[in-house]
C-alpha cells in the first residue's frame, strides 16, 4: 500500500460519492462501506494505526453526509493515545465532531486528554485545548476548569498555547460558571492586556466574559482596555503589520476591546474617561477621511469599529455630542448604497431613538425612514425601518406613523404582518388623545390585516371600551357599521359580537340598529364561522336576552335550535342548553345579575406588549404599564410553547382571582375551588366566561399532538388527580428529555381549614435508584377553607422504570386524619420522545434489534373495529412518532422513539400488524433493552 | 460569540459545519435544512444579514460556495462577514485558489484550519499568516510522520527490525 500519499482509500471512497447517480446508489455505497468498516473493526486481526485513521475519517466522512454513525467511537479514542501527530489529530477530530458529552467513553477520552495536555510537545498540547474547547461538557469544566488557567498564566506556554487556553478556559466557563475561583486569577489574568499583541483577541474575549460573570473582580481591566484601544486607534495602518486588516489596524481586537468596555459603566477616573472619549472621537473622525482603499474589506471593517464604537456610546449615555455625532453619521448611512449600511443604520438608530440626548436627532429622519419602508426591496431592511418608525414615535409623530404602517400594511411581507399588527395596536393604544381614533385603528386592522390579528389585540380592544364609557357608543356604532359589510373578517364579528352584547343598548334607539336588526346582523354571520366564535356568539345572544327582552323569543327559537342543541361540538352544545335553561327558569331579577355589564379589567401590562417583547425582546422600549389593563381574557391567547404552562398556571389561580373581583355575586362560589365545575347556576357572566375558557385550555390541551410544533418537545398532562368532599387535587405535568415537573393544586374545597397537611412522593423498592425526586420546598402545612395552594415536584428518570411512583396525601379535617396514596402520572413513556426515520433506516435498525431478548411480542383480539388512523393517533399520544411511508403494507403501523433516562438513551421500535378478517393484531416492539420492549408491549396493549 | 458556522453548495449540499455549543444532532438538520432554503431563496443584493430564531445570520457566497454563520444579538455583523472572509483567504491561500472540490477531499483539513481560526466561536487567531504557519507545522509533523513510517517499513521488508 502506498502509505506516502494521504489515506489514498478516502479519496476514492469520496469520489464513489459523488459518483453516485441517485440517493438510492449513495445509500447502498455507503451501507457497503460501513459493513465493510464494520468487519474491519471486528475482526481479529488488530488493526495499524494508519489504517483506523483511514476507517475513523471514512466514518467522520459519512456522518458529515448527514448519515448516523452508531459505531467506531472506540477506534477513535484509540487513535488518542498514538505517538503519531496525524493519527491523533483524526482521532480528536472525529470525537470533537461526533461524540455526545454523555458518553459512556468520556472519562477514557478525559484521561487521553490530560496525558497530552500535561505534553512536553505545543503541538499536543495545542489538540487537548481544542478538544476541549469543541466539546466543554460539565465534566470537562470539572477536570480541567483549575488546570487551563494555570496554562494561561505559565511563564513557559508558548502563545499559541496561551492562545488556546485562553478561549478553552472561556467555553469552560460558559458550559460550568462555578468551575473557575474567579477572584483568585483576576489581577494575572487582566493584565494579559500589557502582553504582547499576538494572542490579545483570545484574552479580551476571556476577559469579556469573566467580566460579565464577576464585574467587581474584573473592573481593573476598563483602564488597560481604554489605554490598549488609544494605542490601537491612533496607530498607522503599518504598525500593526499582521493585524492590520486592509488597512484598518486590528480590527477584532478593537471590537472586542470596546465591547469589553459596556460591561462597564464609563470610568469615573478623568484621566482615563477623557482618553476613552477621545478614541471614541478619532473613530468618528476617521469616517470622515477618505477610504484607504475600494474594497468592501476596509469598509466594513473600519465601520465594524464604528458600529461597536456608537454602541459603546449609546451604552455610556452621557456625551449628547458623541451621540448626535453618531446619529448624524448613521444619517448618512441610511442613503448608502451597501444594503448592509442601511439595514444596520436603521438598527442602530433604533438604540439611539431610545437615548433622550439623541431622540430627537433621529426624529429628523422620519421621511427617508417611511421612504425606506416604501422603497426598500429587502424584506429584512424593511422590518428594521418598521423597528425605528416604532421606535421614534412619540405623540407628535404617531397619527403619521400609524397611518404610514397601516398602509404599508396592506402590502407588507408576511413574515412581519403579525409583529407589525402588534407595534400598531401598541401606539395607538399608547398615543390615543381620544378614543374614537383609536377604536378606528383597531378596526382598520382588522379589516386590512384580520389574519394576523392575534387575540391578544381584539382582546385588548374590548378590555379598553369596557373601561372607557367615553368609548362604548361610538365603539357600538362603528362595530355595528363594520358588520354590514358583505365580507368581513371573523376577528371583526368577535369584537363586534363581544361589544353589541355589552354596549349594543347605547345604539338601539335607531331603528337601523334596533335589536332585532343588530341580533339579524350578527346571526347572519354565525354560520360562517368557527365554533369558538360561535360560541361566543352564543354568550352575546344570551346577554341580548337580558338587553333587549322584547327579542328574547327569536333568540330562544335559536338557542333552542337542533342546529345547536345537538351540535357536533360539545362546547356549543352545552352553552346553547345552558343558556336556554337559564333564559326560561331564571326571574327576570336573577338574569339580569347572572348577566350584568362586564366589571372593569384591573390594569395590568398590556399582553400585546408582552407579546411584542416576547418576538423581540430588543427592540421594545415603548413602556405601556399603568397605560391600561390586561385580564384573564388573555389567558386563552398564544398556547404555544412556553406559555401553554404560564396560562395554565393564570387558569388555575382564577377561583382566587374572582375572589377579588368587584362582582360580590361571584364571591361565594369562586371561593369554592370546583366552582370550576359548577353549571348553569354559576353566577354571573363572568365566571361562566372563565369556565368556558377554561374549558377550552382543557380540550385544547387533549388535542395537541404530541411534538407538534411550537410545542418544543414538551409534553403535558393536565386534568385533576383526584377529588372528594373535603379536597380536590389538580395536577399539571411537563416533560422534556429525562426531565419532569409535576405542578399539584390542592383545593380544599370546605369552609374549614385543612391541618397537617402533607404530600409527599414516595418511591416503592421497584422505583428507588431510578427516579430521583426533589422539591423545590414543602407544601404548607394547613390549607385555609376554600383556598388553593401550589406544589411543584421535580423528577429526573435515572433509568428504565416500570409503573408510576405514589403520592402520598395526609390531611385532618374537623380533627379526623385522613389519608391517601394516589398515583403519580409519571410513567416512562413520558421521557419518550419520537424519532422520524426513512424506510431504510427503520429497517436497518429493526434487523440490529434482532436478538430474541430485543423483542416482545403479543397477538390479541381487537376491541374496537380495526382503524389504522386511530390507532397511528395513539401511537403519537404514547411519545412514539408514527411513521409513514415506511411499512410496504399500508395497513401496517411502525412507529419509533427513543425513552431519555439519565443513563441512557433507550431506542424502541414497534410494529403493529392487524389481522382484518381475525379482527386480532400483533403487535412487536424491539428495543435496545429488552425490557423496555417487554414493557412498552404490555402498556400498548392495554 | 460564533455560534455556528456552515458551509453549502448552491444545491443546498453542506460541505462543512462547525457548531460551538452543544446542540442536538436533531436540531441541528433542523437548522441546516431550515437556514439554507432560506439563504438559497434570497437574491444577490440583498443585504448580508438576517434575522432568524435568537440568532443574527451572517452569510456570503464565494463561487459555488455559500458560508453562513450564526451569531449572538449583540456582536457585530460586519465583523462576522469579514471573519468569513478571512477565512476564505485562509483556505485559499492554503490550497492555492481554493475550490469546493478541495473542501470535499479535505474537509478533515479545513476542519484543522477552522480550529487555529476560531476556538469557542471566538476568534483564536486574527493574522492570517500565524494561522497558515500553525497549520503547516502540523502538516510538516505528519510528514515526518511519514517518512519515518516509510523507513521502518523497508526495514522491516528486509528483516533487520
Amino acid at each position: 500500500s502506498s502509505r506516502g500519499d494521504a489515506m489514498r482509500g478516502l479519496a476514492v471512497f469520496i469520489s464513489d460519492i459523488r459518483n453516485c447517480k441517485s440517493k438510492e446508489a449513495e445509500s447502498k455505497r455507503i451501507n457497503k462501506e460501513l459493513a465493510n468498516i464494520r468487519s474491519k473493526f471486528k475482526g481479529d486481526k488488530t488493526l495499524d494505526g494508519y489504517s483506523k485513521k483511514k476507517y475513523v475519517c471514512k466514518l467522520l466522512f459519512i456522518f458529515l453526509l448527514g448519515h448516523d454513525i452508531d459505531f467506531g467511537h472506540m477506534e477513535a479514542v484509540n487513535l488518542l493515545s498514538s505517538n503519531k501527530y496525524t493519527e491523533k489529530q483524526i482521532g480528536y477530530l472525529f470525537i470533537s465532531v461526533l461524540v455526545s458529552s454523555n458518553s459512556d467513553l468520556m472519562k477514557l477520552i478525559i484521561q487521553n486528554i490530560k496525558n497530552d495536555i500535561s505534553s512536553p510537545k505545543p503541538v499536543h498540547v495545542n489538540l487537548a485545548l481544542h478538544c476541549i474547547a469543541n466539546i466543554g461538557s460539565v465534566e470537562m469544566s470539572e477536570a480541567f476548569g483549575q488546570e487551563v488557567p494555570k496554562l494561561l498564566v505559565s511563564a513557559h506556554a508558548s502563545a499559541s498555547v496561551k492562545q488556546s487556553a485562553a478561549l478553552c478556559l472561556l467555553r469552560l466557563i460558559r458550559t460550568l460558571p462555578e468551575a473557575m475561583t474567579y477572584a483568585e486569577w483576576a489581577s494575572r489574568v487582566i493584565h494579559l492586556l500589557n502582553d504582547q499583541h499576538m494572542w490579545l483577541t483570545a484574552a479580551t474575549s476571556l476577559i469579556h466574559t469573566l467580566s460579565q460573570l464577576s464585574p467587581g473582580d474584573y473592573k481593573g481591566c476598563v483602564s488597560l482596555a481604554v489605554s490598549r484601544l488609544s494605542r490601537i486607534v491612533t496607530s498607522t495602518y503599518t504598525d500593526l503589520q499582521d493585524y492590520t486588516y486592509y488597512f484598518v489596524p486590528a480590527p477584532w481586537l478593537s471590537v472586542k476591546l470596546l465591547r469589553l468596555l459596556q460591561c462597564y459603566p464609563v470610568p469615573e477616573e478623568p484621566a482615563v474617561r477623557g482618553r476613552l472619549v477621545e478614541c471614541l472621537e478619532t473613530i468618528l473622525n476617521k469616517c470622515q477621511e477618505p477610504p484607504k482603499s475600494k474594497k468592501v474589506q476596509h469598509s466594513n471593517s473600519k465601520n465594524a469599529v464604528l458600529f461597536e464604537a456608537i454602541n459603546l456610546i449609546i451604552h455610556i449615555d452621557s456625551e449628547p455630542n458623541l451621540l448626535v455625532r453618531a446619529c448624524n453619521q448613521l444619517g448618512q448611512f441610511l442613503q448608502h448604497r451597501e444594503t448592509n449600511l442601511r439595514y444596520l443604520a436603521l438598527e442602530s438608530m433604533c438604540l439611539l431613538a431610545g437615548s433622550e440626548f439623541s431622540a430627537d436627532a433621529v426624529k429628523k429622519h422620519r421621511e427617508t425612514v417611511i421612504n425606506a419602508l416604501k422603497t426598500e426591496r429587502d424584506v429584512s431592511v424593511r422590518q428594521r425601518a418598521v423597528d425605528l418608525l416604532y421606535a421614534m414615535c412619540d405623540k407628535t409623530n404617531s397619527e403619521e406613523i400609524v397611518a404610514e404602517m397601516l398602509a404599508y400594511l396592506k402590502k407588507a411581507d408576511y413574515a412581519i404582518r403579525e409583529e407589525m399588527v402588534l407595534k400598531v395596536a401598541i401606539l395607538s393604544e399608547k398615543y390615543a388623545s381620544d378614543y374614537t381614533w383609536y377604536v378606528d385603528t383597531i378596526l382598520k386592522l382588522i379589516r386590512v390585516a384580520g389574519d394576523y390579528v392575534s387575540e391578544e389585540v381584539w382582546h385588548r380592544v374590548i378590555q379598553i371600551v369596557i373601561n372607557r364609557d367615553d368609548a362604548q357608543g361610538y365603539a357600538a356604532k362603528t362595530v355595528f357599521e363594520n358588520l354590514q359589510a358583505p365580507a368581513c373578517h371573523e376577528n371583526m364579528v368577535k369584537v363586534g359580537g363581544y361589544i353589541l352584547g355589552e354596549f349594543g343598548n347605547l345604539i338601539a334607539g335607531d331603528e337601523r340598529s334596533s335589536p332585532l336588526v343588530q341580533f339579524n346582523l350578527l346571526h347572519s354571520k354565525f354560520h360562517l364561522c368557527t365554533p369558538s366564535t360561535r360560541a361566543l356568539l352564543l354568550s352575546t345572544y344570551i346577554k341580548f336576552i337580558n338587553l333587549f327582552p322584547e327579542i328574547k323569543p327569536t333568540i330562544q327559537n335559536v338557542l333552542q335550535n337542533n342546529n345547536q342543541l345537538r351540535n357536533a361540538d360539545v362546547e356549543l352544545q352545552q352553552r346553547a342548553l345552558e343558556y336556554s335553561q337559564l333564559s326560561s327558569i331564571t326571574s327576570q331579577d336573577v338574569l339580569a345579575t347572572v348577566l350584568e355589564e362586564m366589571p372593569p379589567f384591573p390594569e395590568r401590562e398590556s399582553s400585546i406588549l408582552a407579546k411584542l417583547k416576547k418576538k423581540k425582546p430588543a427592540s421594545v422600549q415603548v413602556s405601556l404599564v399603568g397605560c391600561f389593563i390586561s385580564t384573564y381574557v388573555s389567558v386563552q391567547v398564544s398556547l404555544v410553547g412556553d406559555t401553554l404552562m404560564d396560562a395554565f398556571d393564570d387558569v388555575l389561580t382564577l377561583p382566587a382571582d374572582l375572589g377579588e373581583s368587584p362582582s360580590t355575586e361571584s364571591t361565594e362560589h369562586a371561593n369554592r375551588p370546583n366552582g370550576l365545575a359548577k353549571k348553569i347556576i354559576s353566577p354571573g357572566f363572568l365566571l361562566r366566561f372563565k369556565l368556558i375558557h377554561f374549558k377550552n385550555l382543557l380540550i385544547f390541551a387533549d388535542t395537541i399532538p404530541t411534538g407538534s410544533k411550537g410545542m418544543r418537545g414538551l409534553e403535558f398532562f393536565f386534568g385533576v388527580l383526584f377529588e372528594n368532599a373535603l379536597i380536590q387535587v389538580g395536577v399539571k405535568c411537563e416533560f422534556k428529555e429525562q426531565y419532569g415537573r409535576v405542578g399539584l393544586f390542592f383545593g380544599n374545597k370546605t369552609g374549614n381549614q385543612l391541618q397537617n397537611f402533607a404530600a409527599a412522593v414516595s418511591l416503592g423498592p421497584e422505583h428507588q435508584g431510578k427516579i430521583n425526586v426533589a422539591t423545590q420546598k414543602e407544601p404548607p402545612s394547613q390549607i385555609d377553607g376554600g383556598a388553593q395552594v401550589q406544589h411543584f415536584i421535580n423528577l429526573e428518570c435515572i433509568s428504565m422504570f416500570s409503573g408510576s411512583p405514589n403520592l402520598q396525601l395526609r390531611y385532618q379535617h374537623s380533627s379526623a386524619p385522613q389519608q391517601v396514596t394516589l398515583k403519580l402520572p409519571v410513567i416512562i413513556n413520558k421521557f419518550m420522545e419520537g424519532v422520524d426515520m426513512n424506510s431504510g433506516d427503520f429497517f436497518s435498525r429493526w434487523k440490529q434489534l434482532g436478538q430474541p431478548t430485543q423483542e416482545t411480542q403479543k397477538i390479541f383480539q381487537a376491541r374496537h373495529p380495526i382503524d389504522t388512523e386511530a390507532a397511528r393517533t395513539k401511537l403519537t399520544g404514547f411519545g412514539m412518532c408514527a411513521l409513514t411511508n415506511v411499512d410496504p403494507n399500508p395497513e401496517n403501523l411502525v412507529g419509533s422513539g427513543i425513552i431519555k433516562t439519565k443513563t441512557s438513551q433507550i431506542g424502541c421500535l414497534l410494529r403493529l400488524e392487524p389481522n382484518k378478517q381475525a379482527k386480532m393484531y400483533r403487535l412487536t416492539v424491539r428495543s435496545s433493552v429488552g425490557e423496555a420492549a417487554a414493557l412498552i408491549c404490555s402498556m400498548l396493549e392495554e | 460569540m460564533m455560534k455556528f458556522m456552515l458551509l453549502f453548495s448552491r444545491q443546498g449540499k453542506v460541505r462543512l459545519q462547525k457548531w460551538f455549543n452543544a446542540i442536538g444532532d436533531k436540531e441541528r438538520k433542523k437548522i441546516i435544512r431550515e437556514l439554507v432554503s432560506m439563504v438559497l431563496s434570497r437574491r444577490p443584493k440583498m443585504c448580508n444579514f438576517l434575522d432568524w430564531k435568537d440568532y443574527k445570520v451572517v452569510y456570503k457566497r464565494y463561487a459555488s460556495l455559500f458560508f453562513c454563520c450564526a451569531i449572538e444579538e449583540s456582536d457585530n455583523e460586519l465583523l462576522a462577514l469579514e471573519c468569513i472572509h478571512r477565512f476564505v483567504e485562509i483556505l485559499d491561500k492554503y490550497f492555492g485558489s481554493v475550490c469546493e472540490l478541495d473542501i470535499i477531499f479535505n474537509f478533515e483539513k479545513a476542519y484543522f484550519i477552522l480550529d487555529e481560526f476560531l476556538l469557542a466561536g471566538e476568534i483564536q487567531e486574527s493574522s492570517k499568516n500565524k494561522v497558515l504557519r500553525a497549520v503547516e507545522n502540523s502538516d510538516s509533523l505528519q510528514e515526518e510522520n511519514q517518512e519515518a513510517e516509510a523507513t521502518r517499513s523497508i526495514l522491516e521488508e528486509f528483516g533487520l527490525s
